[in-house]
């Protein structure tokens, strides 16, 4: 019973992470592609830090970050100004938000990497015609660039996907329960081997049925090559 | 009456200067081609007609009309451009297809986007669109596509491609009509099908502006010859005599090349 609730906070993590970095990733590629340098070297910092960084180390900071910050703020709060007061205000995250908000900010960067991919791939001759056909910027990026870059992208960010769905175990390092959790939690109270082959099982089920939609979804763009 | 009139368009890319101030005019119904070794610069001059490269110097009107204009900058506000670049359709030597639409798509998706900011559009939706595909219809029944108009551009060879192209710069009833080597990209045995459509628009007193290297199309189907040699007109004149008696020493050249 207690697999089932883990089996819940796994999907949970694994759609509200999708639910939200989907679209921030796109913001962030758009980011990193500006014309406007300090922001395209500001996108790009941020990119590589969290690249180039675990995850697993993300989840910890976000998670301690803010309360220890907190608590050497409210330290020095009397001698210091209204800044270091707002600081100790500050708390630690509720776990499942930490949890969320890494796994958001850290899957954005990696899609925003895929969509820059996909944009940029895109010959410029399109927009060039869509221009040249007196339709707007926003016209030509979604009317004519979007679908193409989408039929592009899939491959990647299926793999970029099913590797979230093996991630969310992480969540673990700060204690959100997820289904590893819950599965070797049997090992200590019952001496129960067979409950982590479960957590397995899952595992490959929810990839095998995204990998099934994932193959649905490039069929279904088979209609044109881009 | 004068349709088109380019004055003394300069542009630079970094410290090279592609375009040393190039002027021409153009009448309605009239027909010109553009010729020149790569590199001379024609093709800039027809993508800054078209706002695909925007002009360090210099004017251009259409209809009476000034669209461009260096020294006006403020003129130059995007949605200005946007109407203006209607006047003007481009065809263009990749063709430039949108892959995800099918034939008729590809023809009727700017036209039924730009109804979306009709007052009407609205109430009469249904119509509107029903109005824009069968005028599509049309030009595309003309351009012997009408067996085609549910293909997608990947199911069609290069011809019927750039055929559609030009259908779908038609379909917006530009004042102009620009062809950036509209053969360059096809296989010989393809050439003819597109030098034939443009005939017929040429017969429709459509007016053209034709960057081509087909010497002997230019010399056909065009009533006016540019020869654009380094970033200037090095020769410009009626069709058949430019061709038949050039009369600078680059033009001589430039055709003997061609002849070899």
């Amino acid at each position: 019973m207690s697999l089932l609730e883990g089996f819940w906070k796994t999907v949970e993590i694994f759609l509200l992470t999708l639910l939200f970095s989907l679209p921030l990733g796109l913001i962030i590629s758009f980011g990193s592609m500006s014309k406007f340098k300090p922001l395209k070297a500001l996108t790009k910092l941020f990119v590589w830090v969290i690249r180039g960084t675990p995850l697993m180390l993300q989840l910890v900071i976000i998670f301690y970050g803010p309360g220890l910050i907190g608590t050497w703020a409210s330290a020095h709060a009397a001698s210091g100004g209204a800044v270091t007061q707002w600081l100790a205000t500050w708390e630690c995250f509720d776990r499942f938000h930490a949890v969320i908000i890494a796994f958001v900010i850290n899957y954005s960067c990696y899609f925003s990497e895929i969509y820059r991919g996909g944009i940029e791939s895109i010959p410029k001759g399109q927009y060039e015609a869509g221009q040249v056909l007196g339709m707007t910027k926003s016209q030509v990026f979604f009317k004519v660039v979007l679908l193409q870059v989408v039929k592009r992208i899939i491959p990647p960010m299926s793999n970029e996907i099913i590797t979230l769905v093996k991630d969310t175990s992480l969540a673990r390092t700060i204690s959100v329960y997820e289904i590893i959790w819950n599965g070797q939690s049997f090992i200590a109270s019952d001496g129960l081997l067979w409950p982590l082959f479960y957590t397995g099982a899952f595992y490959l089920i929810f990839c095998g049925v995204l990998t099934v939609i994932f193959g649905r979804i490039e069929k279904k763009l088979d209609y044109f090559k881009a | 009456m004068e349709i088109l009139n380019v004055e003394n368009i300069t542009k630079s890319f970094g410290k090279t200067e592609v375009l040393k101030g190039v002027s021409f005019s153009l009448n309605e119904g009239e027909v010109l081609s553009v010729i020149g070794s790569s590199g001379s610069g024609k093709t800039t001059l027809l993508r800054c007609i078209n706002f695909l490269e925007t002009a360090d110097g210099g004017r251009i009107t259409v209809d009476g009309e000034v669209i461009f204009d260096a020294e006006n900058p403020e003129k130059m506000k995007s949605r200005q451009i946007r109407e203006h670049q209607t006047k003007i359709g481009l065809v263009f030597q990749q063709f430039n297809l949108f892959p995800q639409y099918d034939v008729l798509g590809n023809v009727t998706l700017a036209l039924k986007l730009k109804a979306k900011k009709r007052e009407d559009y609205k109430k009469n939706k249904k119509q509107i669109l029903e109005e824009i595909d069968a005028k599509a219809m049309k030009i595309l029944d003309d351009m012997g596509l009408s067996e085609k108009i549910h293909s997608y551009p990947c199911q069609l060879s290069g011809g019927p491609q750039q055929r559609v192209s030009i259908a779908r710069a038609m379909a917006l009833e530009p004042k102009i009509l620009f062809f950036d080597e509209p053969t360059s990209a096809l296989d010989p045995e393809l050439t003819g099908e597109i030098l034939r459509v443009i005939r017929e628009l040429a017969q429709k007193k459509m007016t053209m502006v034709i960057v081509t290297h087909e010497m002997n199309f230019a010399k056909e189907v065009s009533d006016y010859i540019v020869f654009m040699d380094g970033g200037v007109i090095a020769e410009q004149g009626k069709a058949q005599e430019l061709i038949e008696n050039p009369k600078t020493e680059r033009l001589k050249t430039f055709l003997s090349k061609l002849s070899d």
